[in-house]
């Protein structure tokens, strides 16, 4: 049976020896998704800035730097572009530069981890809610909405004060904070997709229910789960750095953005650049992140 | 998975899929707490049975229950009442087929091509995965898969490995029609497939499932609102108005003689192409009542032109009259009605 369609040239040619390689045609998702990528110039800074960031606050014990935790009581507040200090010292004379390396390592940790957990608690509960719905649904998403009953802010701070300071409480806290929002967003997509034909097809065809998430769900929701994920990590981080600010997270003398910003307030008289540098780190890092979840999310609609 | 069951068990005779008093109420969540305080009575007491090899069309207007009957034959919504017997097989019930029995020979074709296909899934992945969800080697699937890629008139080489967006409509549909057979179904359930299809697309379309049916030994539900398409493929044909069947015949009893008010009011709304036949009766009047609350007694007879009060009090039953079943109480002898017999 002939069909109207101009592959019909393309296995004409492929019949003939003409090997036409048909570039438009078997491309898959993904390839795609990139090709969309490397034509989106903000994404692709913002990715650069971030492998930079990540790449030293890894590499940062083999980068030669200076002694983060070296104190010096004569070379206290130097000023930014001091010889043999870069970005200038703290107030107890720490090396800046050396210090804004190393607390991207906490910072970035801080700021990655509880978003990693929340998502596979909080993506594995919604896409149950989702998939099943009904009962099971009610159950899980009326909890969810009785953690949603408080700001984020004052959740983390109320878990971290009750739980008492350091980071293990924080990281648990900051996750217990995303699970509610993770999942809330993975039981729409979820329930979204589950209403489309394929997946009524799918259980047409008598396939089990775990197959029928893996094939037929999982490949259709983890995208914008995860690129609502990435928006988080900057919360995350922003977060993390404010529980520091109030001496619920990270304890001194620890490098780490938001505790640097705390223990700078006092110099904000003396030398008020100075005390800005830990927060323009977050703020790169933090707005790096939404704005690369944002070309993440154009990149993977299909029908961009 | 080919089981004892993909072979004729009852004889020519023997219906292949009977179905009786199907019911299905959908509630309607209001009233405190969530309760359901009404429903929408999509189908109510349906009963049909579907020969061995014939094409049965179903029509009526939009709303009248028919893609609830789809769900219902397939089991992928449960009924609230009444049973269904494939091919002797009681289904779901402790000495009969389970479910998923049902579903591997009976099969669906869904009217939205491209909701129905996974936007991730390449071609060939999409059909391989009902037979390797029933055990089917992954070699083996993907090669029934590509035969049966050739089948439906897709060249298996250019359209295995691309992704439903890269198919235009027409083919996307005999990728769904290629998919509802990977199983090797004995009934077929059309929904609206050739629905959302152009005239041309539609024609070839059409001519591939008579081929399918001879080839694969086919019988088909096939549901449609297009009356001249149902005309064209069916052998019989059901008429339903609010989750009720009205009319079912042969196709030359029912677009020949049509006996319901509802079918002529059907039939003569269709547009002809001859000026010399022009429709003489009154087009039907208004919007089908709200199933949530059906007219009480015949259904129809809030727009019907020989409405009656004793329509009102009684609710007609199908009855034969010699071609074809009708469920108006003009053709019951006694009933009551001034042109009953």
């Amino acid at each position: 049976m002939a069909i109207q369609s101009p592959s019909l040239d393309l296995t004409a040619g492929a019949g003939t020896g003409v090997r036409l390689t048909p570039v438009a045609i078997t491309r898959g998702y993904w390839q795609s998704v990139a090709r969309r990528l490397r034509r989106d110039p903000v994404t692709l800074v913002c990715g650069v800035v971030l492998l930079l960031v990540v790449a030293s606050a890894l590499a940062a014990p083999w980068l030669g730097l200076s002694d983060p935790y070296k104190t010096s009581m004569i070379r206290r507040l130097y000023p930014i572009g001091s010889p043999n200090f870069l970005l200038g010292t703290d107030e107890l004379g720490r090396d800046m530069f050396s210090r804004l390396i190393y607390g991207g390592r906490l910072s970035l940790f801080m700021g990655v981890t509880p978003v990693v957990l929340a998502l596979l608690i909080g993506g594995f509960l919604g896409i149950t809610a989702g998939f099943l719905g009904g009962r099971v649904n009610m159950l899980i998403m009326r909890i969810m909405d009785v953690f949603y009953a408080f700001p984020s802010v004052l959740l983390a701070i109320s878990l971290s004060g009750a739980m008492g300071a350091g980071a293990e409480n924080t990281l648990l806290a900051l996750t217990l904070v995303f699970i509610p929002p993770i999942c809330r967003v993975s039981e729409s997509v979820t329930t979204q997709v589950r209403g489309f034909d394929f997946v009524e097809a799918a259980r047409a065809s008598g396939a089990g229910t775990l197959t029928i998430v893996r094939v037929h769900v999982l490949g259709n929701v983890l995208g914008p789960i995860l690129v609502y994920a990435t928006s988080l990590i900057s919360v995350a981080i922003i977060l993390a750095a404010g529980l520091s600010f109030l001496g619920l997270g990270v304890k001194p003398p620890e490098p780490e953005w938001g505790l640097m910003l705390n223990t700078l307030r006092q110099a904000i008289y003396v030398n008020p650049v100075l005390a800005a540098l830990p927060g323009v780190m977050i703020f790169i890092t933090s707005i790096c992140f939404n704005l690369m979840s944002d070309g993440l999310r154009a990149a993977m609609d299909v029908k961009a | 998975m080919d089981s004892v069951l993909s072979v004729d068990r009852g004889g020519p005779a023997q219906p292949l899929l009977l179905a009786k008093n199907l019911r299905k109420h959908f509630p309607i969540p209001g009233g405190l707490l969530g309760r359901a305080t009404r429903v929408v009575r999509a189908v109510d007491d349906l009963t049909l049975s579907v020969a061995k090899g014939e094409t049965l069309g179903v029509v009526g207007e939009s709303g009248c229950g028919k893609s609830t009957v789809a769900r219902l034959l397939m089991r992928l919504i449960k009924p609230d009442r009444g049973t269904m017997i494939l091919d002797g097989d009681p289904v779901d019930e402790p000495h009969g087929i389970t479910v998923n029995e049902l579903r591997r020979h009976v099969q669906m074709v869904f009217q939205d091509s491209y909701a129905s296909l996974n936007p991730r899934l390449t071609i060939v992945e999409t059909l391989a995965f009902a037979p390797k969800a029933h055990g089917l080697p992954h070699a083996e699937a993907r090669g029934r898969s590509r035969d049966l890629l050739a089948k439906v008139g897709l060249e298996p080489d250019t359209f295995a490995d691309r992704y439903p967006h890269e198919l235009s409509g027409g083919q996307r549909q005999r990728v769904n029609i290629a998919r509802a057979l990977a199983l090797r179904p004995r009934l077929v359930i059309l929904d609206e497939a050739v629905s959302a299809l152009d005239k041309s697309v539609e024609a070839q379309v059409l001519n591939m499932l008579v081929d399918l049916k001879d080839e694969f030994g086919l019988t088909y539900v096939f549901i449609s609102h297009d009356l001249n398409v149902v005309q064209y493929l069916s052998d019989r044909v059901l008429v339903m108005y609010l989750g009720k069947i009205v009319e079912i015949g042969d196709v030359e009893a029912i677009y020949g003689k049509p006996q319901h008010p509802y079918t002529r009011a059907l039939l003569s709304a269709r547009p002809t192409m001859d000026p010399r036949r022009r429709t003489q009766e009154a087009p039907i009047q208004g919007d089908p009542p709200n199933p949530i609350d059906p007219p009480s007694g015949c259904r129809f007879r809030t727009r019907c032109p020989f409405a009656e009060s004793v329509c009102a009090g009684t609710e007609p039953v199908l009855a034969d009259t010699g071609k074809q079943s009708v469920a108006c109480l003009m053709y019951v002898p006694g009933s009551g009605h001034s042109k009953a017999a």
